[in-house]
């Protein structure tokens, strides 16, 4: 089945074209590494799946049904930016998100606790949620994060980022967990990164943007030369090393250089 | 001291206000948004000042001003990037409508000192009645949208997807700061709007990492300090601002201390 399916799709954000009829097809229980320079449109592919960001022509389905906002199916985890509430522990951080579009008082149930309960031992961050937020590693921050992303049991995860500003060994970390935890709960895993390399093991398919286009397929069939000049716009030579993937544009990497200085928005 | 009458009506304000402003702020700090809270206090001044002049209740000129103000800020600035801007826009320039009403208001000088520092001593039936009816829709009204508001302050991208409103939540939020702000102002004067609102809220953050704990604690260290402010004025002869503010400073650093030295 299709846990994501784009047909001739243009998104149009802030009047510039992100991406302009695009075909997708995301198999469910799959994990997508979502890849593409600065402004490519990573992040405005996740919004358009969620519903926020309505198709400017074409039509997107999530697990077989059109697009809608607030769709239980689909977890999500945002970048992650300096938030609110740092004093507060990171149990309560998480519980925030339980039936959060209700209105009414926010204290959790027992049903709810015991979702938030499963959710921090999945990530294994039941201890460390007793902390508060501002005193977390940016690796145990994301770990709570994605806890968030699995509350109400979706079936799509929709990653945004989560290894920015983390160290190589962090990075490492959070890729295995994401990638026990799609094996273990059978999800659809969509996870955008300015690198490629962190995800080389996990990944089954590879998302470029770039351009207005997008390439999805194994590692060996997108990440060649001929494909990525295309999404550049430029040629593109692509380095294999010591199972190492380098993009080259000219003598310098390209997703290197790209997102060194700035690491926000794409 | 209970046995006057202006006193048993000076604790049960207090303690109204109190009540609303721990409560209030404790949100009010959570989301950063302090500095909304002030400049609301600003405008419920011009409010006040505007209401007098035409000879009408100056706590009604507050509720009805800052109310404005706060669900004008709501919709200026959803987004976080643009408060600031806003914010700044909507003091300034109700500001210089207060500096306007001012100047038609020398003659009642007690009168604009009471509205800048507050004046508890002062409160009378009609006024406590008020201030009882504004301080149950306040709290109710932040009990309705509590939810969806800690939701959207602490993950606003995740609680769009979910299909929270972050501009309506943000603004039903304000208009509850305003009616907050226009009670508190009553007591401590919109000068001193802080002291209540986030000294508090900021103190509980300091000491409690639990949401309910944090909020509860909020409530009554605000319920704390305006009593015993109103009771150390009684026994001392100063001004009742003065001492809630201390009592809220001194509290304030005692925690911050508490939490560096840990």
């Amino acid at each position: 089945m299709t846990a994501v399916e784009l047909s001739q799709v243009r998104l149009v954000l802030g009047g510039r074209t992100v991406l302009d009829a695009v075909d997708l097809d995301i198999a469910e229980g799959t994990f997508t590494g979502v890849l593409g320079p600065n402004g490519a449109g990573k992040t405005t592919l996740f919004r358009a799946i969620l519903g926020l960001v309505p198709p400017a022509a074409g039509r997107i389905a999530v697990l077989g049904r059109p697009v809608t906002r607030g769709n239980a199916a689909v977890g999500y985890m945002p970048q992650h930016r300096a938030a609110a509430g740092g004093r507060l522990s990171g149990h309560d951080f998480v519980a925030s998100a339980v039936h959060g579009h209700r209105w009414g008082l926010p204290f959790a149930g027992a049903a709810a606790r015991r979702e938030v309960a499963r959710v921090l031992a999945l990530v294994g961050a039941s201890e460390l949620a007793r902390r508060p937020l501002a005193d977390l590693s940016g690796g145990e921050r994301q770990r709570l994060l994605l806890a968030q992303a699995l509350l109400g049991r979706p079936r799509l995860l929709l990653l945004d980022e989560p290894l920015i500003s983390l160290d190589p060994r962090h990075q490492r970390g959070v890729v295995e967990l994401v990638r026990e935890l799609q094996r273990e709960l059978g999800l659809t895993v969509l996870f955008s990164a300015h690198e490629l390399n962190p995800l080389l093991g996990a990944l089954d398919r590879v998302l470029y943007l770039g351009g207005g286009h997008a390439a999805l397929g194994t590692v060996a069939e997108v990440i060649t030369g001929p494909v990525l000049s295309r999404l550049y716009g430029a040629h593109i030579d692509v380095v294999r090393l010591e199972g190492r993937i380098f993009v080259m544009s000219g003598d310098h990497e390209v997703e290197r250089d790209d997102h060194r200085y700035h690491h926000h928005h794409a | 001291m209970l046995d006057y009458d202006f006193m048993r009506a000076a604790f049960a304000a207090g303690g109204i206000v109190a009540l609303v402003s721990g409560a209030v702020g404790y949100f009010l700090v959570l989301r950063g948004q302090s500095f909304a809270g002030h400049a609301l206090s600003h405008v419920g001044f011009t409010g006040a000042t505007g209401a007098v002049l035409i000879g009408a209740p100056p706590l009604w000129g507050l509720v009805v001003v800052t109310l404005a103000g706060g669900v004008g800020m709501g919709l200026l600035g959803a987004r976080l990037a643009e408060r600031d801007v806003a914010i700044g826009m909507v003091l300034s320039a109700a500001l210089g409508l207060g500096l306007l009403f001012l100047h038609f208001f020398t003659a009642y000088a007690t009168q604009a000192t009471a509205l800048l520092f507050g004046n508890v001593l002062g409160v009378d039936a009609p006024t406590l009645w008020t201030l009882l009816a504004l301080g149950i829709a306040s709290l109710a009204a932040l009990a309705a949208i509590a939810r969806p508001l800690l939701f959207a302050s602490l993950q606003p991208e995740l609680a769009e997807a979910k299909g929270v409103s972050l501009r309506l939540v943000g603004v039903l939020f304000l208009a509850v700061v305003a009616l907050a702000v226009a009670e508190c102002a009553q007591i401590v004067g919109v000068l001193l709007v802080f002291t209540l609102m986030v000294g508090p809220a900021a103190t509980a953050q300091r000491l409690t990492t639990r949401l309910a704990p944090g909020v509860a604690l909020a409530m009554i260290l605000a319920l704390g300090q305006a009593w015993a402010g109103i009771a150390l004025a009684y026994w001392t002869d100063w001004p009742t601002s003065f001492w809630i503010t201390a009592l809220s400073g001194g509290l304030y650093l005692a925690a911050s201390l508490r939490g560096r030295a840990r």
